[in-house]
């Protein structure tokens, strides 16, 4: 099914006897067993004023048309959705929707926060049918409960979203991106640390002990207006005194597909394996790493995202004893696979899926 | 305003709960006597008052969940309390109502600048926090402007914002952490020093739930390197609307300014009189800060005036230093001072779509008139966050209730053209019966939905939030105190 309007999408609901599959443009390669409803037919930007920096838009609408409209404008989705259609082997064009109810966040949430920091408002069909709206188009909001950041990342187990307002940022005039090669990671999550606890505004921070030509490679960026940019390079060169081989690169385009290599984990496209996503404090990456038996891996937010290429039958959780965090199976046996959590926040979960979906219609098991 | 009659089987069984809380606490951490309760009577929205039961002050987690667990089962409402620096009521107490405070848990656990995170008890003030990482070239970047005196627990409660939100967000942004405790009892670690969350964002729901939820005892919040300096510059403009016209404009030409303030001919003038910071005599007020080197600041600061040289400002005033900054932002910080020698004054805190600015400035205007009460402007213009600030005279019969309805006009405003009742002060009780204008039935069912699970009982500061009538299947049938 794909309901037009809004008003459809809650008749959907309330009339549904069976559980649903919800599907945005299905590039999440996700299998939920359900009568598959999908977004798409909720297309469209419904409001967009580049001088308050908000956009609203329909939860079907394709990420492609909302990040050309903003690139019309000079603006962006700071948050850096990646394109996960080449790690999960996926077709399909990505939805706003989509986005916001995996969280999906880039590179840069490390410094200007996660998808769900941008997310100003709601609109989602609850269990029961109704067209529930949460949040609003502006910044500062605190009035009644926060259900829009809880909504994001709920992965459509908790309603079916049918708008989402986003606050945007303008894109900058430069970036620049200071390279580091040869580092171990331990070295590299070091240099990460120092250069995001700079007051130069990092807002990237990467590293792969095995970059594109093969040796290890630490990536940081540093974005704004060219004046800014180009002092800052410096700046950030003399504050980190590391002794790597260092390259200053501030192409356009080499900078773009740079950062489109980290946001969308181009390093295992094509490749065989389990795709692990890991989420724990910078410091503790290293260590843990080197537990785990893996084919490749990737650093990102300073070490506080580390991407894992494993043999199928590498357990990464098993590893994670003493450190804080979580683990999510991305691609391997079955579906998307979360972290367990502790018996006081499942029932807390559990609680909340019972009031927004009494009758267990959405996305049944997706998120335990 | 209303409030619920308290529970008569609870007033009566005080001597009883106040014994059982003693069992649990440490000597001195149970307060009962009428004497010394009457400090907790209110927090900063001091025109309602009310003595609490009792006031449970403990120094440990487990101490919290011991006295949360004995409210539990006896069935006493609880109000949770930081600082007491709430506008809105959030900590405004019922006679039958335990106060449990974590002022004496102020404690730093954990300072990591390599992970840039900070662990503290949340007793300890948001200025403090700072205090701890500053002489390491850190800061906490959420900035109420109670910071000296308000408690982290209750920034979470509300989910503070500040001046500089703009560019730093607001305390839901900076928090990656929180130890729960529940109505039960429980202990509940959700999130972690970590950047995102495994499962649900319960501690999305949990920031800004106003203490309905539970107790936020420990919290693990993100410390951001201090910039390289910061300087502002003060645009002054015979018109509000060229003045919005001309924050529009710095947005749209890509300068992120870590915060733009706005004041009005009335605020202006208040302040002059006040602090002398030698603002001009005009209509509208801008002041925008950007951070970064001298240079970078120089630069920015360039390009804001160049936009703003287009929208003939009647001054133009760029900082060149540190004395220079603090005369700039001496009037803006002393407005609320300054109105408040003129009058007593109620501050509204809607935020509404930037674009909406020119509009709502002209209905408020009109409706100051309307309602005879006069009202200053001063807010966060980059993030649409209003302060009206009305004035009135407390001592005269009437005005207090005249001022509520205008204030309640104005909000209505607010939400009429998109934007929402509260941007950083929340609910509380203050602006509990307007919800109804923001959010339809089923809107609000789901949210009490979510206070249903954690606290079945809804005895967690049970009459703020939501509008009485609304929420009173859910907290029992009680009669209405008016």
């Amino acid at each position: 099914m794909i309901p037009k309007t809004e008003i459809e999408m809650a008749e959907t609901i309330r009339e549904a006897k069976s559980p649903i599959a919800l599907h945005g443009g299905g590039s999440r390669g996700l299998s939920v067993h359900g009568d598959p409803i999908k977004t798409t037919g909720l297309n469209g930007i419904t409001l967009y004023e580049p001088g308050s920096l908000t956009l609203v838009a329909q939860a079907g609408t394709p990420i492609l048309d909302i990040e050309a409209a903003l690139a019309a404008e000079g603006q962006r989705l700071a948050f850096e959705p990646m394109d996960s259609r080449g790690l999960t082997g996926s077709a399909g064009a990505s939805t706003i929707g989509g986005v916001v109810a995996a969280n999906n966040s880039g590179p840069r949430r490390v410094s200007v926060g996660a998808c769900r920091d941008f997310l100003l408002g709601v609109r989602f069909i609850d269990g029961m049918g109704r067209a529930i709206s949460n949040g609003g188009r502006v910044m500062k909001n605190v009035t009644g409960y926060d259900l829009a950041k809880l909504m994001a990342g709920s992965w459509g187990t908790l309603g079916v979203m049918t708008e989402v307002s986003l606050k945007v940022l303008p894109n900058p005039e430069m970036t620049g991106v200071l390279l580091l090669n040869g580092l171990d990671d331990q070295a590299a999550v070091a240099v990460m640390s120092k250069a995001l606890g700079s007051p130069f505004e990092v807002t990237g921070a990467a590293h792969a002990p095995v970059g594109v030509d093969g040796h290890p490679v630490t990536m940081l960026r540093l974005e704004g207006f060219e004046e800014s940019v180009t002092y800052r390079l410096d700046a950030l060169r003399q504050h980190l005194a590391s002794d790597a081989e260092q390259v200053i690169e501030t192409s356009p385009d080499r900078t773009t597909a740079g950062w489109k290599w980290v946001r969308d984990v181009e390093l295992f496209h094509g490749r065989k394996g389990n795709v692990w996503r890991v989420s724990v404090k910078p410091s503790d990456a290293p260590a843990l790493v080197s537990r785990i038996e893996n084919d490749a891996v990737l650093y990102d937010w300073g070490g506080g995202l580390i991407w894992l290429l494993c043999p199928e039958d590498e357990d990464v959780r098993s590893k994670m004893h003493g450190v804080q965090g979580h683990a999510t199976l991305v691609r391997g046996e079955g579906h998307l696979l979360f972290h367990p959590e502790p018996t006081a926040i499942v029932k807390l979960s559990q609680g909340l899926r019972a009031k927004f979906d009494p009758r267990g219609l959405f996305n049944q098991g997706l998120m335990g | 305003m209303e409030m619920p009659l308290p529970d008569q089987t609870v007033l009566a069984r005080k001597a009883e709960i106040v014994a059982l809380l003693r069992r649990v606490l440490p000597a001195g951490s149970v307060i009962d006597a009428p004497e010394e309760t009457y400090a907790y009577e209110c927090d900063a929205l001091t025109a309602y008052r009310c003595p609490p039961l009792a006031v449970v002050l403990p120094e440990t987690t487990e101490q919290v969940a011991a006295a949360l667990k004995i409210c539990h089962e006896q069935n006493v409402p609880v109000v949770p309390r930081g600082a007491g620096t709430s506008l809105a009521g959030g900590a405004m107490p019922t006679s039958d109502a335990v106060i449990i405070g974590i002022a004496k848990m102020n404690e730093v656990l954990e300072t990591d600048y390599d992970n840039r995170i900070i662990r503290v008890q949340t007793g300890r003030t948001n200025l403090s926090v700072t205090g701890a990482v500053e002489e390491n070239g850190f800061f906490y970047a959420p900035d109420p402007s109670s910071q000296l005196a308000c408690a982290i627990a209750g920034n979470i409660a509300m989910n503070s914002g500040g001046a500089h939100c703009l560019k730093y967000g607001v305390t839901t942004n900076n928090l990656l952490g929180a130890r729960l405790v529940t109505i039960e009892g429980d202990i509940i670690d959700v999130g972690g020093p970590y950047m995102d969350a495994g499962g649900l964002d319960l501690l999305a729901l949990i920031c800004g739930s106003e203490g309905q939820l539970g107790i936020v005892t420990e919290a693990t919040l993100r410390i951001l390197p201090k910039p390289e300096g910061a300087r502002p510059i003060l645009i002054g403009f015979d018109d509000n609307e060229v003045a919005g016209a001309c924050v529009s404009d710095v947005i749209k030409a890509g300068i992120l300014p870590v915060a733009i303030e706005f004041m009005d001919r009335i605020c202006i003038r208040a302040t002059e009189d006040f602090a002398g910071a030698g603002y001009p005599d005009c209509e509208a007020l801008l002041i925008v800060e950007v951070e970064g080197s001298d240079a970078e600041i120089d630069a920015q600061l360039e390009r804001i005036s160049e936009i703003a040289q287009k929208h003939n400002p009647v001054e133009l005033r760029q900082s060149q230093s540190a004395e220079e900054s603090a005369k700039i932002w001496l009037g803006r910080k002393s407005a609320f001072g300054a109105m408040g020698q003129i009058n007593d004054y109620m501050c509204l805190d809607g935020t509404i779509p930037v674009s909406q600015l020119p509009l709502v400035l002209r209905r408020i205007s009109e409706l100051s008139e309307e309602f005879g009460l006069k009202v200053g402007n001063v807010f966060h213009a980059g993030d649409g966050n209003m302060h009206p600030l009305i004035l009135f005279d407390a001592n005269k019969p009437g005005d207090l209730e005249k001022c509520e309805d205008l204030g309640a006009e104005i909000l209505k405003l607010c939400v009429s053209v998109g934007g929402c009742l509260t941007g950083e002060h929340g609910v509380g009780v203050e602006k509990r019966e307007l919800m109804t204008h923001q959010f339809s039935a089923d809107d609000l069912d789901i949210q009490m939905a979510v206070k249903d699970v954690f606290d079945e009982k809804w005895l967690l500061n049970p009459a703020k939030v939501f509008p009485l009538s609304v929420s009173a299947s859910r907290r029992g049938p009680q009669e209405v105190n008016r």
